[in-house]
């Protein structure tokens, strides 16, 4: 698997997410510098967590209009799978690939902690190791995870099975006391129409093995690494 | 602009008649405005350690393991492999009082400046805070600010904050303490320093445009505080954390390269501070033209220039030769870079603006002759002992218990830690909540444990004792993770010293933490000194923060404090005498504030520690963890409640008191979990090596079991912990 992950300035859990997909493809990404305006053939891109821009004006807000993003947004129009992890989740959706907005957390604070997930949807390239339904543990990290969507898109969202994860309880309850942020629905992730491009809020590279505190974040990149191999 | 240069203006910049005196006679002339203003910021006390500066001398800072102790932006420590980890804590006190969130951020951000100054890339952010009494009216505004500021500042640029101790005293009413602890990790090879060398070299300016901001911040920072310190706020630096992680990328790509001759952050006393540092250290001279100074703002003076303390710059002294691929790299990263003087062979600090001499000054003067002060001390009266017998027992220890642990003192930091983020990087292994933070060296099985720690209570009945014990706390609760401890960095935060019982606690404590780093070998190799904590006359606590650190050769000989499974026995390390003197027992629930507190003694701490690190590396323990505030039974209950899992006690037979046993704070002690089929084993090491070990009980079930009465339910007791944080905060 031959993947890219985007730098802005300002990113920091761009060397993470590359430590994840070399442990599980065995090829070291390639860094893609924000200012650039073409990007490598590759069969992975990954917009990384991070405080791109300092998170000034709006998370997510100017790096969407970084050169680079041109390029993303027209492979991954093009069917190149695209994963944004937290930050590249916020940039996501303010370059339009995705649709909604990550406002502030409903409690304000910025919160850094293991949450649950309800795996909603595993016909994905990114999710195909895990079961539907199955609960996984990740941790999140952010200010600005509580996802908004008008009525029409939540619905189609919900309708089309383009919700990857919800927040849930340890036992899967998706309610109000599993949703870190006030995300509508409990939505901790989604996908757009093909299905090619994800955006979630929490980190699935930081448990990817037992000493680090778990490793249910592992079969995403296990997942991508075994269906990119041969493309 | 010229300023006439009164007596009331140098009062006004901190200067003491004699102090004044002494610049004249070393000038042979009036200084003008901005070299007043330059004296004033390299001679106050935060600067120039005037009134510590002796005694900070006699410190134990050498050892086979230091590569670089006190002098340098922060200490270096080999951790073997060609790997050295660089680390300092800093406090940020007096601005964070006036204006907590930027207070505590620009800490923040300063001491992770120190860090990568030299070279190492940070990996871990920790902290000592300080509050004043929960119900006292601006706390809650101050711990919200302050925990806000620490975490917008290193949530953004992504250095993992994994460790840190709050304590809540009336005594810091009116001066909280933010002392803020980085650090870093750096190839022994590519450790950088802030000695100039070479004459003609380019002086070269990185990072923020100067503002008008943090103007004789250092000279706040070393006044006492009034009712008017609200109008000090002007004072305080605004942090951007975003270009300081642009300034981290960008001096790191540097340095990968042979560009760099010298480097130093500029903090405290900014531009002046960092020029004459570099000038001093390497023996030169330094010119500067202020007019190629990035300003924020147009017509700042030189005096502005000089004094300002605007955040994310930094002063470099580069290779002729390499500058402008130097350049190159900051374009990239859109930082400013801006040549701004040379080095010279002339000892003279001279700096020129819009065509006229405004300094010229004499480096080694400034740098090496500020005041040095023998202030007079009174040691501290000693506290009497105070007997078990003379506490009150308690008849509902499970009520006690709770009392404790779901109070200010004890209850779950979680609501503070959940809002730093402590897994970006991806190498925490061991998260806070624990005796020691441990982060996973990248790329390698090594790890670094990191801990800070002192108890202001014990340091204020017997500055000694209570100097000895905050290194020990912080040799057990490296070893209690299975760390080897390598050295300790100090932020040493008293109240007036020119007042004789003040020094007489600095003095104190002192003399405790060189006698236990001796001890102990744990070396102090950085630190940082806050002095004048006081308002209106009050001092705060004697708090000598200790921030420590210890090597972990293999992460999978690491120990957390975490009950494991059924079955497993309770093990104590360590004597038991039944200490109350104040214990938080004494002072929570006797309301008894006086007696000596518990006497520590540096030999059995290290013995007991050793064992206790070679028992996990031996992979005989399950979970261990340092017994420290609120005594025995608070560390098991802590223990059951990380491991979600019950257990069941039985007082030893002959024991001191019962309240005295399970509350007093006898140190050196650890309580383990250990696998029934290992006992033995460590038993006949502990037998071996003269440690006493006791067995209590074992785990099991879902209630804290004493003497076969529940004395709480796991769950109970978590509720209580957890809440009262998030209850306090929601007021």
């Amino acid at each position: 698997m031959k993947s890219c992950v985007i730098v802005f300035p300002g990113s920091n859990c761009d060397r993470d997410v590359a430590v994840a997909l070399e442990a599980s493809s065995g090829n070291a990404p390639q860094m893609v510098w924000h200012g650039n305006t073409e990007l490598p053939r590759c069969d992975l891109i990954v917009l990384p967590g991070g405080f791109s821009h300092g998170d000034y004006l709006r998370s997510g807000a100017m790096a969407a209009r970084a050169p680079i993003m041109r390029a993303v947004v027209a492979r991954a129009n093009a069917g190149t799978p695209v994963l944004g992890l937290c930050n590249g989740f916020q940039i996501m959706t303010e370059a339009g690939l995705l649709p909604g907005a990550l406002m502030r957390n409903a409690g304000l604070k910025f919160i850094c902690r293991d949450v649950f997930l309800k795996v909603e949807n595993n016909g994905t390239l990114f999710t195909r190791r895990y079961q539907n339904g199955q609960i996984i543990r990740i941790p999140i990290s952010h200010h600005d995870g509580n996802y908004f969507a008008d009525p029409t898109t939540l619905d189609r969202l919900e309708s089309n099975n383009r919700v990857a994860f919800r927040y849930c309880t340890s036992d899967g309850v998706v309610n109000a006391a599993a949703n870190p942020n006030g995300s509508l629905n409990n939505i901790a992730g989604i996908l757009n129409e093909a299905g090619n491009v994800l955006g979630m809020m929490p980190h699935p590279e930081r448990l990817i093995a037992p000493e680090l505190g778990g490793s249910d974040g592992r079969a995403m990149f296990d997942a991508l690494a075994e269906q990119l191999q041969c493309a | 602009m010229r300023v006439n240069v009164t007596p009331e203006i140098v009062a006004a910049h901190g200067l003491k008649p004699d102090e004044y005196a002494h610049i004249l006679r070393v000038l042979n002339r009036e200084p003008n405005i901005t070299e007043l203003g330059i004296f004033s910021a390299m001679w106050n006390e935060h600067c120039s350690y005037k009134s510590s500066r002796v005694w900070l001398r006699t410190m134990p800072t050498t050892g086979p393991q230091v590569v670089c102790g006190p002098g340098e932006n922060a200490g270096v420590v080999d951790i073997g492999d060609g790997q050295v980890a660089i680390f300092k804590m800093e406090s940020h006190n007096h601005p964070s009082f006036i204006e907590p969130y930027q207070g505590a951020a620009t800490g923040v951000g300063g001491i992770m400046r120190d860090v990568f100054t030299m070279g190492a890339r940070p990996v871990a952010n920790l902290n000592a805070l300080r509050f004043g009494a929960p119900e006292y009216a601006r706390t809650r505004h101050l711990v919200s600010g302050v925990v806000a500021g620490i975490g917008g500042y290193g949530n953004c640029i992504g250095v993992p904050t994994v460790g840190g101790e709050v304590n809540f005293d009336p005594g810091y009413n009116g001066n909280i303490l933010v002392n803020a602890m980085c650090v870093g990790i750096a190839d022994a090879d590519k450790v950088f320093y802030s000695a100039a060398s070479g004459i003609g070299y380019p002086v070269v300016y990185v990072g923020s445009k100067t503002g008008r901001d943090g103007i004789h911040g250092a000279s706040m920072a070393s006044a006492e505080f009034d009712e008017n310190s609200e109008e000090k706020r002007p004072t305080v630096q605004v942090g951007d954390p975003f270009t300081e992680k642009l300034l981290l990328e960008a001096c790191l790509e540097l340095m990968a390269g042979d560009a760099v001759i010298a480097i130093q952050d500029m903090g405290a006393a900014g531009l002046t501070c960092s020029a004459v540092e570099m000038a001093s250290k390497g023996g030169l001279g330094l010119t500067l033209d202020l007019d190629k100074v990035p300003c924020r703002e147009a017509g700042m003076t030189a005096y502005e220039m000089m004094l300002s303390e605007s955040q994310e710059r930094m002063l470099m002294v580069l290779h002729p030769d390499r500058t402008e691929a130097a350049r190159a790299i900051f374009d990239r990263w859109e930082l400013d870079f801006a040549i701004v003087g040379e080095t010279t062979d002339t000892g003279r600090f001279i700096i020129r603006h819009q065509g006229e001499l405004v300094a010229d000054l004499p480096v080694d003067v400034l740098a090496d002759q500020a005041p040095m002060y023998q202030r007079p001390w009174t040691p501290t009266p000693p506290a009497p002992y105070l007997a078990a017998t003379d506490v009150p027992d308690t008849d509902d220890i499970g009520a006690t218990l709770a009392r404790l642990m779901g109070g200010p003192h004890l209850a779950s930091r979680r609501w503070i830690w959940e809002q730093y983020d402590h897994m970006v990087m991806g190498d925490t292994v061991q998260r806070p909540g624990g005796d020691a933070a441990v982060i996973r060296v990248h790329n390698s099985r090594k790890g670094i444990a990191a801990t800070t720690d002192v108890t202001p209570r014990y340091c204020a009945a017997s500055p000694k004792e209570g100097g000895k014990q905050a290194i020990a706390e912080a040799f057990r609760n490296l070893c209690a993770v299975g760390a080897k401890p390598l050295a300790a960095t100090d932020c040493l935060n008293f109240g007036n010293p020119e007042r004789p019982e003040i020094m007489g606690q600095f003095v104190g404590c002192i003399e405790g933490i060189s006698e236990a780093c001796i001890a102990l070998d744990m070396p102090i190799v950085s630190g940082n000194v806050s002095l004048y904590n006081e308002t209106s006359g009050v001092a705060i606590p004697p708090t000598p923060a200790i921030g420590a650190i210890g090597l972990l050769d293999n992460i999978e000989h690491m120990a957390t404090i975490a009950f494991k499974r059924d079955d497993d026995v309770i093990l104590l390390v360590g004597e038991t005498n039944g200490h109350l003197g104040q214990s938080l027992y004494a002072h929570e629930i006797a309301g008894r504030r006086d007696g000596a507190p518990p006497p520590v003694d540096l030999a059995v701490e290290r013995r007991n520690g050793d064992f206790v690190r070679e028992q996990i590396r031996a992979e005989n323990i399950a979970s261990a963890h340092d017994i420290s505030d609120g005594g025995l039974l608070v560390a098991v209950a802590e223990m059951a409640l990380a491991g979600n899992l019950g257990c069941a006690l039985d007082l030893p037979k002959g024991a001191c008191l019962r309240h005295a046993f399970l509350f007093g704070e006898d140190q050196a002690r650890y309580v383990l979990g250990v696998n029934a089929a290992k006992v033995d084993a460590l038993m006949a090491a502990a037998h071996k090596n003269n440690v006493p070990v006791t067995k209590l009980g074992k785990i099991g079930g879902r209630e804290i079991v004493l003497d076969g009465k529940s004395v709480h339910s796991v769950t109970g007791l978590r509720g209580t912990h957890e809440n009262w944080f998030p209850d306090y905060m929601e007021g």
